[in-house]
């Protein structure tokens, strides 16, 4: 299971990556593999303002649906529509495959590193 | 409570199976992955670990009258070596469950029921049986494994003493299956392709028939599939599931099982009159519907009609070889139509569902 350790982590098994006042948001290596073959992204729209903990948008695979939760407040300033009509490639590639663009007021303190995240799925 | 293990438990493990709880069970979801055992299944073979299924023995001179009563089909019309697909009744003309049955000899059948229901089944079966029939629940002293795909006949050949080709559809044979002996090989199935359901009395050594099956297969690519694949599979030929598209409510003429229904047998049946009154007032029907676009309806979701709640999803999924998203629904009557535009209710945004006649395979 990959862990990148440049990456930051969400206890839903998120990955965060961290450009200045923007949380690039994708899901994890273990969850695409929890999931099994991703069939459809339901992306959310741009301009769209979320809260943490709340549900962004949601991947979807033949056997299940999974919300992905938004990391911190903020408002959605870019989705990755290849994925629209290529949902599999998170599979292929988790950490290559990011799904939205976060802008928020501060970056949040709470997300695990590697090794956190990497203990928690131990 | 603790989970039961089939037989071939270990195997699964070993295999990488992912195990889920099932009916009380500890089975495997998927293996490789679920697309993948689909895809194999419809394109060459799988091999799928049943054993959860439960059995119910029926026998004695009263054992025809008996499941003549109980059960929906012509069960006189069956000849030994013969299988038939049936519905079990309530007074209520709701389905207790679907079920197969294996006609061994004149005064022995085994009829095959849902893992989840083996419970039920067997003291409905006990409470209701006015012929006094001799009844046994086998659940636990039959395994049970199905190889199902184009090439799965081919590889069953190579297991049995016999011709596997020469057993027509719906039809069993009685014979050794891979060393073990007394077994039911019948070419029945759920996954909607060729193929045998092989019924193995549980005993020492039984475990290595997985070994076996797979071993015999792997010139076809045969690979293990799970309850997920088993789903779609199924699913994208439109079989019904208990517990989804039938349930102690919905009657069997609601369902599209009018197949399996015959009002007019001799003696009746069980739940007949309540499923022929039925007919007139039952509001909805089951239908399979195609989605449009890229979102998948699921079980529980609203049908809409115009802003109308006008049914409910029962099953949904996205077919890996339709490469679209299905369900089947119940619906208001008037709108079980082929190519009726519905609105499905995904989780407060709307898909289209555009109701289709047959298989979802031969759209």
């Amino acid at each position: 299971m990959k862990i990148p350790d440049d990456l930051k982590y969400t206890d839903h098994d998120e990955w965060v990556r961290i450009e200045g006042d923007v949380l690039v948001v994708g899901i994890t290596d273990y969850a695409q593999d929890q999931l099994g073959e991703l069939v459809h992204v339901e992306l959310p729209a741009v301009g769209k303002q979320v809260k943490a903990g709340q549900a962004a948008c949601e991947v979807e695979s033949v056997k299940a649906v999974a919300e992905i939760f938004a990391p911190a407040d903020g408002e959605i300033v870019a989705v990755n529509e290849i994925l629209e009509d290529a949902a599999e490639n998170i599979n292929g590639d988790p950490y290559g495959s990011w799904i939205y663009k976060l802008k928020v007021a501060a970056v949040p303190g709470g997300l695990l590193d590697a090794a956190a995240y990497r203990a928690k799925l131990a | 409570m603790s989970l039961r293990q089939t037989p071939f438990h270990a195997r699964h493990v070993a295999s990488g199976g992912r195990m889920v709880a099932f009916a009380g069970f500890d089975m495997p979801v998927q293996y490789a992955g679920l697309r993948e055992e689909h895809v194999a299944t419809r394109t060459g073979a799988g091999l799928f670990d049943v054993s959860h299924m439960g059995e119910v023995r029926v026998r004695g001179p009263r054992a025809e009258d008996a499941l003549s009563w109980l059960l929906s089909n012509a069960i006189r019309r069956l000849d030994p070596g013969q299988a038939q697909y049936n519905a079990m009744c309530n007074e209520r003309g709701g389905v207790v469950d679907d079920v197969f049955v294996y006609r061994l000899a004149a005064d022995d059948f085994l009829v095959c029921v849902n893992a989840a229901n083996r419970d039920k089944d067997f003291a409905w079966m006990r409470a209701h049986d006015q012929a006094g029939a001799d009844l046994e629940d086998q659940g636990d002293a039959w395994a049970q494994l199905a190889i199902q795909g184009p090439k799965a006949v081919a590889i069953v050949d190579r297991l049995v003493p016999f011709d596997a080709e020469s057993v027509p559809r719906h039809h069993f044979r009685v014979d050794t299956f891979a060393g073990i002996a007394d077994c039911i090989v019948a070419r029945t199935g759920y996954t909607g392709e060729d193929g045998f359901e092989v019924f193995l009395p549980v005993g020492p050594g039984i475990e290595a028939v997985w070994d076996e099956v797979l071993r015999a297969g792997t010139p076809e690519g045969i690979v293990p599939v799970g309850l997920g694949a088993r789903d779609t599979l199924r699913l994208e030929v439109r079989n019904a599931l208990y517990g989804h598209e039938l349930t102690d409510e919905t009657s069997p003429l609601q369902a599209g099982l009018g197949w399996i229904v015959k009002l007019g047998k001799p003696g009746g049946f069980l739940g007949a009159e309540a499923v022929a009154a039925r007919k007139a007032t039952d509001p909805e029907k089951l239908v399979g519907m195609v989605i449009e676009g890229k979102r998948i309806a699921r079980e529980g979701m609203p049908v809409l009609l115009d802003g109308e709640r006008v049914g409910t999803v029962t099953s949904g999924t996205f077919g890996p070889s339709v490469e679209r998203a299905v369900c089947l629904a119940y619906v208001r009557n008037d709108l079980a139509v082929a190519g009726r535009r519905l609105t499905i209710d995904v989780r407060g945004r709307e898909a289209t569902g555009v109701v289709v006649d047959g298989s979802f395979l031969a759209q």
